[in-house]
């Protein structure tokens, strides 16, 4: 696409101008033509039976400049600039590559202290939290409701003792640290800020992210606490409070990846997880504060799932969304509140429990997605997710799979490779175009909140999953190892990580210790002071902080709010 | 004959329902009356509703981990209110071993990730059968 010269100064076109626009019209006729002539010739031709879809719809055998033209350069840009189509960093990973961080959690705080050992020894940058089901839910470790859950699938933190001991001999000032946490995300958060206290690091120096995006939550992963308002609530004091006191921490991470996973095509979680973003940015304005200061801190996740470059572009997509909104219907002025920041993670539910080797090669090809989509952060999964939780070597070739990524394939060496691809550019044109119009259906039905309230939002993403998992029943989708190419040969037998009773056991005893150590008094003044501030409208993180700080546990700081606030009803259907 | 009635549970605190949600409907399409519990079910809410429902089948969907606590546990409860005809069977991210270790104890067959839905639905009408002809 050649950019036509500017008019003259006087508004009369000069001659040059006159005989581009000429060219350029005999040189669309002929284009034109030329497609013309190949889809009567070819567009019918033998194909095989298959349907080529991508997650939601049929794709076109070929695309040209005549399909990529509505994509001027304003929608493009350069990387680094408005509105960042082709990136957010000028330099891209010349200058620094992705964040390497594999999530991870397992057992103990001192089970999971050893692995993030490892991690950082075999060249890791930054760390990430699974917490196990009980943490996730907001109960702690000898609640009876977390019998048998305890440190299955991730680690075990019911108070600011577990979080010591989990970073014990790891420098917080240094490492960058994702928690994988929404429901009772501000707890955990506090139990980390103290944490790091007592290392004497003071929460400015902290770098990292809580996920605390309670919005998918309800919408698709299901690890919820309070009911909508009061979560939102506690959302938008974190902005408040982190603003001031934590400035160089993300404080939401504002998922797809949950929604994708639930059975969400990329369109709806492109769409679903921006107007999750967009109502966070409303209350946040609601609250009184400045869009400017909270928006920077902003920062998203996504899902990498298997169509190639539908994924490429949806990142693209997502990206140009967000400043455009961000500057015309937020009003927000400074850039690091218009550019798009994201963590990527290959899709867990493209991994297959058949063959599991060959999910190897799938979180390969989704890891490049991800790079040439311009992600700023990446976790691969392990080939024996679906099974257990990932083995130590699994990690590792898992880790190795973005090492060679990075240093081997010559693939982040260019900005935005795939800038200009006639496919790509379409697809990211439509997959906006598509986002816009569920942003209206998401209006026409009250919003995000009422979309939940009424089951809108989650029945949308369970018709798709229906739909895919016909789909491959139907043969329609080809699942190598699955439904095609299926092996009698016995399964391959991999070793799998199991966590012992014993874990429970253990952490079961060191909370009673603990209990009966702690200061029981203090911690009755701290809980009962957040539940007084809980029935009025000041900022709650203070309060949960000083309940951290006084070892009150992660559950009884859940209960505390929650006389106040009440639990979240799910509404039940399939 | 009355249609097949089938409990479909989500025990524990995982939140993944998206293999329960499918199998519920598949089940449903294939005839067969569901009721579906939602999230975070206890051992002893799944057991008292399969019982006031008056089910043939429970379908317990675990991706936790905790499934040698919670299937053992809903199992025990079930047959103390003498009703072990009812068929305990279920699916989620469980480890071969254990499989073996639960089915020795009694409980029905349990599916792994990819399972096409309709391998479940003939296995519940054949345990059916089965039953009707014992």
């Amino acid at each position: 696409m050649t950019r036509l010269k500017s008019p003259a100064v006087d508004g009369v076109p000069d001659r040059d101008l006159i005989a581009t626009v000429e060219e350029q019209s005999a040189e669309l006729k002929l284009l034109r033509r030329e497609v013309e002539e190949w889809r009567r010739k070819y567009g019918k031709g033998e194909v095989r039976d298959l349907a080529f879809t991508n997650s939601a719809k049929e794709v076109e055998a070929v695309y040209t400049a005549l399909d990529a033209a509505e994509t001027d350069a304003e929608a493009l840009g350069m990387p680094g600039f408005y509105p960042y189509t082709r990136g957010i960093h000028p330099t891209g990973y010349r200058g620094r590559l992705w964040t390497m961080r594999q999530f991870a959690g397992f057992g103990s705080a001192k089970d999971t202290n050893e692995r993030y050992k490892f991690l950082l020894a075999h060249g890791q940058t930054g760390l990430s939290v699974a917490f196990d089901f009980p943490t996730l839910m907001g109960y702690d470790s000898d609640h009876p409701r977390s019998e048998g859950e305890v440190g299955k699938c991730g680690v075990a933190i019911s108070s600011l003792a577990d979080m010591e001991t989990l970073f014990d001999g790891i420098p917080l000032d240094e490492v960058s640290t994702s928690m994988t946490i929404n429901g009772p995300a501000v707890i955990l958060y506090c139990f980390y800020i103290a944490a790091a206290e007592k290392k004497g690091i003071d929460s400015r120096a902290l770098r990292g992210t809580i996920q605390n995006d309670i919005l998918k939550e309800y919408m698709a992963q299901h690890a919820w606490v309070y009911p909508i308002e009061p979560a939102l609530r506690l959302i938008v004091d974190c902005f408040e409070w982190s603003a001031e006191h934590a400035p160089q921490w993300n404080t939401i991470s504002i998922s797809g990846y949950h929604i994708r996973e639930a059975g969400a095509t990329a369109a709806q979680e492109l769409a679903f997880t921006l107007a999750d973003g967009f109502t966070y940015v409303e209350r946040g304005i609601a609250r009184g504060l400045d869009v400017d200061s909270f928006a920077p801190r902003l920062s998203f996740f996504w899902d990498i799932h298997n169509d190639f470059f539908e994924e490429i572009a949806k990142l693209r997509a997502a990206r140009r969304i967000w400043a455009r909104h961000m500057r015309d219907r937020y009003g927000a002025k400074d850039p690091k509140s218009l550019i798009m920041r994201f963590h990527s993670q290959t899709a867990g539910v493209t991994l297959t429990a058949q063959q599991p080797m060959n999910n190897v090669v799938r979180v390969a090809y989704q890891a490049m997605a991800a790079v040439l989509g311009g992600t700023q952060s990446l976790h691969t999964n392990s080939m024996d997710e679906t099974l257990a939780l990932p083995t130590e070597e699994s990690v590792q070739v898992a880790l190795r799979t973005q090492q060679v990524l990075a240093f081997e394939t010559g693939v982040p060496n260019v900005l935005d490779p795939l800038g200009g691809s006639f496919y790509v550019e379409t697809l990211t044109t439509e997959l906006e175009r598509e986002a816009e119009s569920l942003f209206e259906q998401i209006e026409e039905v009250g919003g995000v909140v009422r979309g939940l309230e009424t089951g809108w939002l989650q029945r949308k993403i369970a018709e798709s999953s229906a739909r895919q998992q016909w789909e491959i029943e139907q043969h329609r989708r080809v699942i190598v190892g699955v439904n095609e190419f299926v092996t009698d040969e016995p399964e391959l037998r991999i070793e799998l990580l199991k966590i012992s009773e014993e874990t429970e056991r253990e952490q079961r005893s060191r909370m009673a210790k603990m209990r009966a150590e702690r200061d029981g008094e203090l911690v009755e003044q701290r809980l009962k002071a957040l539940r007084d501030a809980a029935s009025t409208s000041e900022n709650l993180m203070p309060y949960i902080l000083d309940a951290a700080r006084a070892y009150c546990t992660l559950y009884e700081i859940r209960a505390a709010m929650e006389t106040v606030f009440g639990a979240y009803r799910e509404p039940v259907f399939f | 004959m009355r249609p097949i009635r089938v409990l479909v549970a989500k025990p524990g605190l995982d939140g993944h329902d998206r293999g329960a949600k499918v199998v519920a409907a598949a089940l449903r399409d294939a005839g067969m009356e569901v009721i579906y519990t939602g999230l975070h079910q206890t051992p002893e809410m799944i057991a008292t509703a399969a019982i006031q429902e008056d089910v043939d089948v429970i379908g317990l969907s675990i991706l936790s981990g905790a499934h040698m606590t919670l299937i053992p546990r809903v199992q025990a409860l079930v047959k103390a209110q003498g009703r072990d005809d009812i068929l305990i069977t279920g699916g989620g991210i469980i480890p071969k071993e254990d499989v073996d270790t639960l089915q020795r104890g009694g409980v029905g067959k349990l599916f792994g990730p990819g399972t096409p839905t309709t391998d479940l639905i003939a296995y519940i009408k054949d345990w059916a059968r089965e039953k009707q002809e014992a």
